[in-house]
């Protein structure tokens, strides 16, 4: 059992996300930085689907009633174990009555806590994955708060063995320099001026105070669109079309661009101009408000090839951390 | 106590003074603050965090103006 003394400013249970009811408006959810999450479950010996606690801005201090074996990685949250400071990216031992403690995050902007055997709240629609928006999954459908008792589930294998297994550097991201993500323009990038077209990936975008697991408000330059006249079902303003399914990472230009995250609302009549790719997600994720944030145009075969060395990439951490074993 | 230190927001985020809009800051400067007294927030991903004296004192100086967009760890007002 994890109890939290300290929940932070926006924390939940996530795993990979809630598959299969995107047509009902149900989103994924899931770890934001999927990165981050997975490789934090290897270390401790789970497989990726074991939930974690992923912790906004600021960190959870939690208290664990039994021995543990836990890994903390994605943003940098400066943690401690008894007051004394532990690594990220790396196994660590915690023992019961351990009280864990994490700061504000220096760089950054999630973090992920993962335990050996996973966070063992109950799966709802097939994941543990917070929705708060809703109030389904993770820990009673809501943000972690003091005196919230998280179970532990039974970890496979022996993950004390993991124990000081250090990822190597060459793994870890550097979230403060990542400011470019790659996006495939589409699906409705055709409303936009040519200009404009080029103005979205050309221009420095900054993220918003308004950016969240539902989706990331950009500020920069205004966007326009093609003059038409606006055809049945379609809405009056020039940046709406009739409505579409939004892919996961889109770029819909109500007036400021939002890119929507894991909780992302489904779907609408806003011009998805383009769509961030799923590899590069996590460093969007990373990217704190303020910071500036470029778009690289990619087609559609190089987002699945970037998807397909993140994947290749995760195997290689694993098998790692297994011969390490 | 001629000690002068200042409070950094842990997050980056809005700076906010008061507590609503119609009213008053939290404090002014000259006002003496205790230990853990709230002097403003800092709004992100709409949630509003509370920024706390970190000592007792009297608020010199506001280094940053009502709804600045701040960084992680800016400097918002010194504490003597």
């Amino acid at each position: 059992m994890i109890t939290i003394q300290e929940g932070g400013i926006a924390s939940t249970v996530q795993d990979r996300g809630r598959f299969g009811h995107y047509h009902i408006g149900m989103p994924p959810s899931g770890a934001m930085d999927k990165y981050a999450h997975t490789v934090a479950n290897y270390l401790v010996g789970n497989n990726a689907d074991a939930a974690t606690i992923e912790m906004t801005y600021q960190g959870i201090t939690a208290t664990f009633d039994e021995d543990a074996v836990i890994a903390i990685t994605g943003a940098d949250m400066s943690p401690t174990l008894n007051g004394e400071s532990i690594g990220t990216w790396e196994t660590v031992a915690v023992d019961a009555g351990d009280e864990l403690e994490l700061a504000f995050a220096t760089e950054g902007a999630r973090a992920y806590l993962a335990v050996a055997g996973g966070v063992d709240v109950p799966e709802v629609m097939g994941s543990r994955s917070t929705y708060t928006l809703v109030g389904i999954g993770g820990h009673e459908g809501r943000g972690l708060e003091e005196g919230d008792e998280l179970p532990i589930g039974e970890a496979d294998g022996t993950p004390s063995e993991l124990v000081d297994t250090q990822l190597d550097d060459e793994y870890v991201p550097s979230y403060a320099d990542e400011d470019t993500v790659r996006i495939v323009i589409g699906l409705t990038s055709y409303r936009l001026t040519d200009e404009s077209k080029e103005r979205l990936c050309e221009a420095e975008w900054k993220v918003s105070a308004e950016a969240d697991r539902t989706g990331y408000r950009l500020e920069g330059p205004e966007l326009e669109f093609k003059e038409r006249e606006q055809p049945f079902g379609a809405g009056t303003d020039p940046s709406n079309v009739v409505d579409l399914g939004y892919p996961i990472g889109s770029i819909q230009v109500p007036q400021k661009p939002i890119v929507l995250m894991q909780d992302a609302v489904t779907g609408g009549g806003y011009s998805t101009v383009g769509t961030v790719i799923s590899a590069d997600r996590g460093l969007l994720a990373q990217r704190q408000t303020h910071k500036s944030v470029y778009f690289e145009a990619v087609d559609v075969d190089e987002a699945i090839a970037a998807r397909e060395a993140r994947d290749d990439r995760l195997e290689t951490i694993r098998a790692e951390i297994e011969s390490t074993n | 106590m001629s000690e002068k230190t200042t409070v950094n927001s842990p997050m980056p985020g809005v700076f906010y003074r008061r507590p609503d809009p119609e009213d008053p800051p939290f404090v002014e400067e000259g006002d003496t603050v205790e230990e853990g007294e709230t002097i403003g927030l800092v709004e992100v991903m709409k949630n509003f965090h509370e920024i706390e004296a970190d000592t007792e004192g009297t608020i010199g100086e506001f280094l940053v103006d009502e709804e600045a967009e701040i960084e992680a760890d800016q400097e918002l007002v010194t504490i003597e």
